[in-house]
């Protein structure tokens, strides 16, 4: 990699530039457009020079949304803290439930094991949709529909699968023979869960974690169905930029750009976890 | 004999279900006294290891006890085993330092940290480790790693001592040094042990007893010396010693007034009538097929032996050894001095009575050493 010619080198520049482009070009035309007006926006042709203007972020933050038909009051700093919410605490039931499962997976191979570990992942490939009409009627059944407590549990469907089967593989790779090393020292079963194997499964732990967050907080069909305005996550609740006056671009912008920062911030701060959590297998015992 | 340091009573190991999974461990009954090493000796898969992991409690024992310091130990899981071991794989802790993991050991045991900082560096000092102490598992050699996860075991005050081939990584000229420290590291304190080995010379040098496995089965439980001068049966026979005892079959039958040897190729080993004790000599003549074994220590050239014909001669510095055809089989012996045999040269050979082992030829068990009935 040392002896890279001057060309060699320019055309990796370019060939980086045209990814970063590609990739990165809607996401920065977002931004733009969430500090322009309905009217800037949809001007034709488009132009990359404009005055930008926080209108539409104070009418996200006051819930006021100006149309040309009038006044609309919108949610959208509430279906924010719903989705901070739903997810979090979704991420944490499932970590909870999902870890300690994993390990018992991992590590003890009793009757009926995998055919358990195979019917949880296979909530992952079921069409959302098939579950969720008999889904809504148990709920409405059972009082469960609307509330915070019903969503948490049906995000599970998302998150456990996934914590469950990434996790499982972390404890998988680290050598039992370090667990037992520690047993034998005079330790319980349960102190060498917490000090050896969970602390050893920590980077995968935190990638699996972010991942079902991420998983979670782009939910939208089962907010959609089972939760009313007061319930809904951000995914829901930008469908509210539709209006009878038409679509408000800005708006819509701006609340991406809004919804989209707490992942991104949680992403590039857990980036090392995830670098780490990969390159577990280069320093196992 | 001191207070038994761990009794094994009829244990079976089965993986998967009992009498239909793999047998790996079959009827195993032992007795080890206090301030006594054991090593458990045998090729892979011979159960040793099963045998070791069963009495730490890593395994379930399928059937029989196991009592350590007279408590009956294999319904409690690890913790309360009060055993120490050094684990094949080492095993350290990834995320703490040779210091940490050897400390990390001796938690359980509530000592002050000058306790500690001692007992590390005296292990450290026995190992020659000491300056690798700082240094992260993942950083250092195997052949380091190995001496830290056995410092991590040595360390211990444990009842008990297992150690799952705690020298396999480690150069030749280092093992030797080491053995030596850690046989005297042991005895000093009065510990017990129990090692899993491959390595005969290992086994010999660190054990007061050795016991031979293989297939599951314990075929002999005894001193080095009786495990090469009395072996019990024809595989501790041939699977302990270096280079292996040699074996023939042969017939027995009685020729004027001599007991005759008979081995193929029309060759017989003659003995005196007198040469063996009456009931050797009843045992020898109420069989028609016998198994000899002679060691290749024991096997002499002279004028009036057997012939055979040198078929290798290799001078290793120390002994020769001389490979040579017979009776339709090949036959090693050792000599002490440097020998000049052509290959393919005529030598004549003869093996006395004394060092002569008769086997039974179905079961294999041990039927005379030298003189004397088994």
């Amino acid at each position: 990699m040392e002896h890279t010619s001057l060309l060699e080198r320019i055309l990796r520049g370019i060939a980086l530039a045209l990814v970063v482009i590609f990739f990165m070009f809607p996401i920065v035309w977002i931004l733009m457009m969430s500090f322009q007006t309905n009217e800037t926006i949809l001007r034709i042709p488009p132009q990359l020079v404009f005055e930008p203007t926080l209108a539409n972020y104070t009418a996200l933050i006051t819930g006021k949304l100006m149309t040309a038909a009038g006044t609309l009051d919108i949610a959208f700093m509430r279906n924010l803290w719903n989705s901070v919410f739903l997810s979090v605490t979704s991420v944490a039931v499932a970590l909870l439930l999902g870890v300690p499962a994993a390990y018992a997976f991992a590590r003890h191979k009793f009757r009926g094991s995998e055919d358990i570990a195979f019917t949880l992942l296979s909530f992952r490939f079921a069409p959302a949709l098939l579950v969720l009409l008999p889904l809504t009627l148990y709920f409405q059944k059972l009082g469960l529909a609307n509330t915070y407590i019903g969503l948490i549990w049906v995000y599970q469907l998302i998150c456990l699968p996934l914590i469950l089967w990434i996790v499982r593989g972390y404890f998988e790779d680290i050598p039992a023979d370090i667990e037992y090393a520690y047993r034998i020292a005079g330790h319980s079963w349960f102190a060498t869960f917490r000090k050896i194997a969970l602390p050893l499964a920590g980077p995968g732990i935190a990638a699996a974690g972010l991942l079902a967050f991420i998983f979670a907080w782009n939910n939208f069909v089962f907010a959609l169905v089972l939760a009313s305005a007061d319930k809904q996550p951000v995914t829901v609740g930008a469908l509210a930029f539709i209006t009878s006056s038409g679509i408000q671009y800005g708006q819509i912008s701006a609340a991406i750009v809004l919804s989209i920062t707490p992942t991104l911030a949680l992403a590039l701060y857990a980036q090392r976890y995830l670098v780490e959590g990969l390159s577990l297998g280069a320093v196992k015992g | 004999m001191s207070p038994s340091a761990i009794t094994v009573s009829g244990v079976d190991k089965f993986y998967g279900p009992i009498d239909r999974g793999v047998h790996a461990v079959k009827n195993l009954t032992m007795e080890i006294a206090k301030g006594e090493i054991v090593a458990l000796l045998g090729s892979s898969g011979c159960g040793k290891t099963s045998t070791l992991r069963m009495i730490a409690g890593f395994e379930e024992v399928s059937r029989g006890s196991i009592s350590v310091a007279g408590r009956k130990v294999h319904m409690l899981p690890p913790v309360k085993r009060n055993v120490a071991m050094a684990f094949e794989g080492y095993s350290l802790y990834p995320p703490l330092t040779v210091r940490e993991n050897m400390a990390f050991a001796l938690k359980a045991a509530r000592l002050a940290k000058s306790a500690v900082d001692a007992k590390v560096a005296n292990i450290a000092k026995l190992l020659e480790i000491e300056d690798i102490l700082e240094r992260y598992p993942s950083s250092i050699s195997g052949g380091q790693q190995q001496r830290a996860s056995l410092g991590r075991a040595l360390i211990r005050e444990a009842d008990l001592h297992l150690l799952d081939e705690p020298m396999g990584q480690l150069e030749p000229q280092l093992r030797a040094v080491l053995r030596g420290r850690i046989k005297h590291f042991i005895k000093e304190r009065g510990l017990t042990a129990i090692l899993v080995t491959h390595d005969q010379t290992e086994a010999n040098a660190l054990a007061d007893r050795i016991a031979v496995m293989e297939g599951g089965v314990l075929q002999q439980f005894d001193t080095p010396d009786r495990l090469k001068e009395r072996p019990a049966n024809l595989f501790t026979g041939t699977f302990v010693g270096e280079p292996p005892m040699n074996v023939f079959e042969a017939y027995v039958g009685t020729a004027a007034g001599k007991i005759s040897l008979k081995l193929p190729d029309g060759l017989s080993l003659d003995y005196d009538k007198d040469a063996f004790s009456g009931p050797v000599r009843d045992e020898l003549l109420n069989r028609q097929r016998v198994v000899i074994g002679v060691r290749p220590y024991a096997v002499r050239r002279s004028k009036d032996g057997v012939p055979a014909t040198v078929s290798a001669n290799q001078w290793l510095g120390d002994q020769t050894h001389i490979a040579a055809d017979f009776a339709g089989g090949s036959l090693v012996l050792v000599e002490h001095d440097r020998t000049r045999l052509e290959l393919g040269a005529p030598i004549k050979i003869s093996i006395d009575p004394k060092n002569l082992h008769v086997f039974d030829q179905a079961s294999g068990n041990a039927i005379s050493h030298g003189t004397e009935l088994a």
